[in-house]
């Protein structure tokens, strides 16, 4: 390799692109003392970006971890790196698309729910971050008249997440989550979560049949009765009265008000 | 204090100008500590966190920082500016790391002579830089914009390094010196890069430590490496943060401290972190070494104050 004068920035361009990728040489530009080779140095920065990345999924995702044991996750954490670099140094950011890769990853294909527990777990990590807000008091409703409930618009917690699932992701979720055995799981009834953390600690529930469609219809700003009339079109035996209680008592919305005017 | 710049969230009081922690030695804070450190009550010495991880909106980790930083003085240590880049710095990190500073009021800010974005992707690791005159100039400039934003001298620290570059025209002391007197700003020496740098590159530490401007100096660090080895077969330390400081690194630091007085002090731990007894044996050691040196007074922050 000839001694030419080079730009720093396609220095910094050939040190960069070789970081994701183990096939491409050493960067030229770089040497050990007098001169000496530099794979072996150059492959700790390698290692560093990779490990730290896998590691930075791991502490995001320990329940799909402890699902697929460390090797099988960190052979997929790696592929996902590769595909998927994080573009924000906020690395509580990072893996937003870890659930899509997993859904879609060959060598996952034989734990169709596996993606929707991550999907639960980037929600929980989501909670944990938001921003910190009063929640709603319990009893906001108690002086709505009968005939104005219908008008109530509420406004979601920062929190709050909706996660929907064909699988028993909530209960996959919550036994993975801790050090206790996991017993066998029917892993096939539909289930859907709420997340909420209205101060200190994220909580994860089980959201009953219609909730998920009564909420996300709340969270888009409908109205109480909109919201109610398409939980109950899918979901006829949806109770709107616990339904509505249980959100608020979670700690979902932070304000509620009557459609066109703030008079409860 | 700006209140624009506040989160919705304000402390409980307000927290007012660190008090100073010169002679103090501080360990890196870590979550799980915090029962054991606030059952503890107030005790001298200083925490020092990486600001990303407090640049979420709200949450635990903001109770447990206000928590610690009521009693505490904070140094807030940027991990991922990427200084040491091509590109400009990101304007969206450069305010967020301004509202950490005016809400946490740290007595110390500092980022690295690194890089770690390229173009859009985040390598979460402190990459080294050539160091040309070309390099000189854009570090400088991201260290002036940077110190304006925040609105504050800051400390820039020394990298370990496990590669140079051939396009290098100066060694890493002459341009840490040149940024230093170029920008105003102070230095954040980590003694525990020197070391690790020093054995991969076979050059000496303690002459290291002679070349590097020491007056500008407002903050050491300490930490544990790991040993691997090179192309051929040499030693290579890892700058691994994953254990105790080790014995060299005691003998360097006690003989930067005979030389300077008592700089604050930092101990890292960032990988396989220990029971907090452990860590603050640590500091406690380093300490030891600050008051073992007192009879030269602790010497005030000269040089970024100026």
């Amino acid at each position: 390799m000839p001694r030419l004068e080079r730009h720093p920035e396609s220095t910094y361009t050939a040190f960069a692109t070789g970081l994701f990728d183990p096939s491409r040489d050493t960067p030229s530009a770089v040497a050990g003392p007098q001169g000496h080779a530099a794979a072996k140095r150059y492959n700790v920065y390698r290692n560093n970006v990779t490990v730290s990345l896998i590691e930075t999924l791991a502490a995001i995702y320990p329940a799909v971890q402890r699902i697929t044991g460390a090797d099988f996750f960190r052979a997929m954490a790696r592929s996902h790196i590769r595909a998927t670099p994080p573009t924000s140094p906020l690395l509580f950011d990072y893996g937003r698309d870890f659930p899509a890769f997993i859904q879609q990853w060959e060598y996952a294909q034989s734990m169709p729910w596996l993606a929707d527990t991550a999907r639960l777990e980037r929600a929980w990590l989501d909670a944990y971050h938001a921003a910190d807000v009063e929640p709603l008091s319990s009893d906001a409703l108690a002086a709505t008249r009968p005939e104005r409930m219908a008008d109530l618009v509420f406004t979601a917690h920062p929190a709050t997440r909706v996660v929907r699932s064909p699988f028993s992701a909530v209960t996959i979720f919550a036994a993975n989550r801790g050090a206790d055995r996991v017993g066998r799981i029917d892993a096939s009834t539909p289930e859907d979560a709420l997340i909420t953390r209205p101060d200190l600690d994220v909580a994860v529930r089980h959201l009953p049949l219609g909730g998920a469609v009564f909420l996300t219809s709340l969270i888009a700003g409908r109205t109480f009765g909109e919201a109610a009339a398409s939980a109950l079109a899918d979901f006829p035996s949806f109770d709107i009265a616990s339904g509505i209680a249980g959100m608020i008592e979670a700690g979902a919305f932070t304000a509620v008000i009557l459609g066109d005017s703030d008079d409860l | 204090m700006d209140a624009a710049n506040r989160s919705e969230r304000p402390a409980l009081a307000p927290l007012r100008f660190s008090p100073l922690i010169g002679g103090f030695s501080g360990t890196s804070f870590k979550h799980e500590h915090l029962p054991a450190i606030l059952a503890e009550g107030k005790q001298r010495g200083f925490f020092e966190v990486h600001a990303e991880n407090y640049m979420g909106a709200g949450g635990p980790p903001h109770r447990a920082l206000e928590a610690l930083r009521r009693d505490h003085p904070l140094s807030l240590h940027g991990v991922c500016m990427s200084i040491g880049g091509p590109q400009p710095l990101d304007r969206e990190h450069l305010a967020r790391f301004r509202r950490l500073v005016d809400r946490y009021q740290p007595a110390l800010v500092s980022e690295h002579l690194a890089w770690s974005t390229h173009e859009t992707t985040y390598f979460n690791d402190l990459l080294p830089l050539p160091y040309t005159e070309k390099t000189l100039a854009r570090v400088c400039d991201h260290i002036d914009q940077m110190q304006d934003v925040v609105r504050r001298p800051i400390l820039l620290e020394n990298p370990s390094t496990y590669v140079t570059f051939r396009e290098s025209t100066m060694g890493e002391t002459e341009f840490i010196r040149r940024i230093a007197r170029r920008t105003g700003c102070g230095l954040l020496l980590d003694i525990n890069n020197v070391f690790v740098s020093a054995t991969n590159h076979g050059f000496s530490a303690l002459q290291y430590l002679t070349e590097f401007p020491l007056s500008c100096v407002g903050e050491i660090h300490l930490a544990g490496h790991a040993w691997s080895s090179d192309d051929e077969d040499e030693p290579l330390l890892i700058d691994s943060h994953d254990c105790a400081v080790a014995d060299p690194v005691w003998v360097l630091f006690e003989s930067v401290i005979r030389r300077c007085g008592a700089i604050p002090t930092l101990v890292e731990w960032d990988s396989k972190v220990p029971d907090w007894p452990i860590l603050k044996a640590e500091a406690a050691a380093a300490q030891a070494i600050l008051d073992r040196c007192h009879a030269i007074a602790p010497r005030a922050y000269r040089h970024a104050a100026a």
